[in-house]
C-alpha cells in the first residue's frame, strides 16, 4: 500500500470554516453585542466559554462512544478516534478551566471556586489526562486499545456522579440561560462561535485520528527488510 | 468465588509484614497531616478528611501490589486457564482488597481519635462508612491495578488513573465521617451514605463486566 501523504482536504475545510465562524462570532461578540447589564464587558468571555464547554463535553462523549465501539469491534481505527477525541477533549477542558478562572476573578473575586461544574471539569480533565498517560506507557497496540477503552468508559460514567456529589457539597455557579431569556444580540455570536469551535474540534479530531492510525499502522507493520537481513 | 477469595486472603496473610508496613505508612501520614494545621481545635474539624486521605494514600500501596503474585511466572495466564469466568477472579480480588482496606481503616481510626482529639460515640456509623468507602476504592482500584501492573511506570500510573475517579467516594466518605464525629443535627449523613452505596453499586457491576476484556489476550 502506498501511503497517502497529501494533506486531508475535508478536515482542512472544516478547520477553515471553524476559524471563519469564530472570527465572525467573536467580532459580533466583542464589538456589536452590547455589554451585559450587571457584569459589563466581563460577560463577553461567555461567547468563547460556553461554546468551549459544550464542545468539550461533546468531544468526551464522542470518546465514550468510540470506546464502546472499539471494545466490541476490536477495530484499531476506533482506537485512533478514541485517542484523538480524548486529546482534543482534554485540551478543550483545560481551556475551559482557564477561561473560567479568568472570568471568575473579576466576577466572584477568586480564581477558583469549588462549584460543581468547575470541579467536574477539573476532575474530567485529570481523569482523561490519566488515560492519555496510560496510553503512553503501554507498548502493545491491542492491549492499549482495550485498556484505554475500559478506562474511558469508567471515567465517563463517573462524570454525573462527580457532578451531583459536588453539587450537594457546594454550589455558586451561574444558572444556565436559555435562548428564550436571552436577546438575539447575545445568542447570535454565541451560536456562531459554538459552530466555529465544533467545526474546529471535528477537524482536529479527524487529523489527530489520522496521525494516530498511521502510528498504530507503523507499530503493527513488520520490521523493514534490511533490518531483518542484518539480524539474520 | 469463595476459593478465589480464600486464595487472596491466604496470600495477604502470608505477606502480613507488608500490611503492617502500610499501616505504619498510613499512621505516619496522619501524623504529618496534623503539621499542616498545627496544634489547634481545627484538627478535630478536619479529622475525617485526614483519615480518608491517609487511607487513600495507603490504598495505592496495597492496590499496586495486588497483582504482584499473578505477574510472577505468568501465573495470571494459569489462572485464566481455569474453567471459571475471569469475573470470579476479579470479585475475589476486589473483595480481598476491600477487606484489607477496611481492616486498615479500622486500625487508623484510633490513631485519628488520639492525634486529632476526634472521639465519638458513633463508632458503628464510622464502621459502615469505612466499609462502603473501602469498597468504592477497591472496585475501580482492582481493575486499574490489573492494567497498570502490566504497564510500565505502574507506581505512578495507578494513582493517576484512580484518584480523579474516586472523587465522589472521597467527598462522601469525608463528609459522612466528619458529620459522625462533629454531630449531625440535620441528618445529612444519610444522603452521603446513599451516594456511597450508589457508587459502589455502579462500579462493582461495571468493573466486573469490563474485567474480562482487561485480562484477555
Amino acid at each position: 500500500m502506498v501511503p497517502n501523504h497529501r494533506f486531508p482536504r475535508f478536515p482542512l475545510a472544516l478547520i477553515t470554516l471553524g476559524v471563519l465562524c469564530l472570527l465572525t462570532g467573536s467580532y459580533l461578540g466583542l464589538f456589536v453585542a452590547p455589554p451585559e447589564h450587571y457584569m459589563g464587558n466581563v460577560q463577553r468571555i461567555m461567547y468563547v466559554h460556553v461554546p468551549t464547554a459544550w464542545n468539550a463535553l461533546l468531544a468526551m462523549t464522542f470518546a465514550f462512544a468510540a470506546a464502546i465501539v472499539s471494545l466490541f469491534k476490536s477495530d484499531l481505527k476506533w482506537d485512533a478516534r478514541l485517542e484523538a477525541a480524548i486529546e482534543v477533549g482534554v485540551l478543550l477542558a483545560f481551556l475551559l478551566c482557564c477561561q473560567g478562572a479568568i472570568w471568575a476573578k473579576p466576577t466572584w473575586g477568586v480564581w477558583w471556586d469549588w462549584d460543581p461544574r468547575l470541579t467536574t471539569t477539573a476532575v474530567l480533565l485529570f481523569a482523561f489526562a490519566g488515560i492519555l498517560a496510560l496510553r503512553r506507557f503501554v507498548d502493545d497496540p491491542v492491549k492499549r486499545a482495550t485498556w484505554s477503552a475500559v478506562a474511558t468508559i469508567i471515567a465517563y460514567v463517573d462524570v454525573p456522579i462527580v457532578y451531583y456529589s459536588v453539587r450537594w457539597w457546594n454550589s455558586l455557579h451561574q444558572q444556565q440561560s436559555s435562548p428564550a431569556t436571552v436577546s438575539s444580540q447575545f445568542y447570535l455570536p454565541l451560536r456562531l462561535n459554538a459552530f466555529g469551535v465544533l467545526f474546529l474540534m471535528s477537524g482536529f479530531i479527524m487529523l489527530r485520528a489520522e496521525i494516530a492510525s498511521r502510528r498504530i499502522a507503523t507499530e503493527l507493520a513488520p520490521p523493514p527488510r534490511d533490518l531483518v537481513g542484518e539480524l539474520a | 468465588m469463595i476459593t478465589a477469595l480464600r486464595k487472596e486472603l491466604l496470600l495477604q496473610w502470608r505477606t502480613r509484614a507488608q500490611a503492617i508496613a502500610v499501616f505504619v505508612f498510613g499512621a505516619t501520614a496522619l501524623l504529618l497531616f496534623s503539621f499542616a494545621i498545627g496544634p489547634s481545635a481545627a484538627l478535630r474539624q478536619y479529622a475525617g478528611g485526614f483519615l480518608w486521605l491517609g487511607l487513600l494514600l495507603s490504598s495505592t500501596l496495597t492496590l499496586s501490589e495486588s497483582f504482584h503474585a499473578e505477574m510472577e511466572n505468568q501465573a495470571l495466564e494459569g489462572l485464566l486457564l481455569l474453567p471459571v469466568s475471569p469475573r470470579v477472579l476479579y470479585y475475589g480480588k476486589a473483595l480481598a482488597n476491600a477487606m484489607q482496606l477496611i481492616v486498615l481503616g479500622i486500625a487508623l481510626v484510633p490513631v485519628m481519635i488520639v492525634l486529632y482529639d476526634a472521639g465519638t460515640t458513633r463508632i458503628p456509623t464510622i464502621l459502615l462508612i469505612i466499609i462502603l468507602g473501602s469498597a468504592g476504592i477497591s472496585a475501580p482500584g482492582t481493575l486499574y491495578s490489573a492494567m497498570t501492573s502490566q504497564a510500565r511506570a505502574k507506581q505512578t500510573l495507578l494513582p493517576l488513573l484512580l484518584f480523579p475517579l474516586i472523587v465522589p467516594v472521597l467527598l462522601a466518605s469525608v463528609k459522612a465521617t466528619s458529620l459522625a464525629i462533629l454531630g449531625d443535627p440535620m441528618d445529612q449523613g444519610r444522603a452521603w451514605v446513599l451516594l456511597l452505596v450508589t457508587f459502589d453499586g455502579i462500579y462493582w457491576s461495571l468493573c466486573g463486566l469490563l474485567f474480562d476484556r482487561v485480562v484477555e489476550d
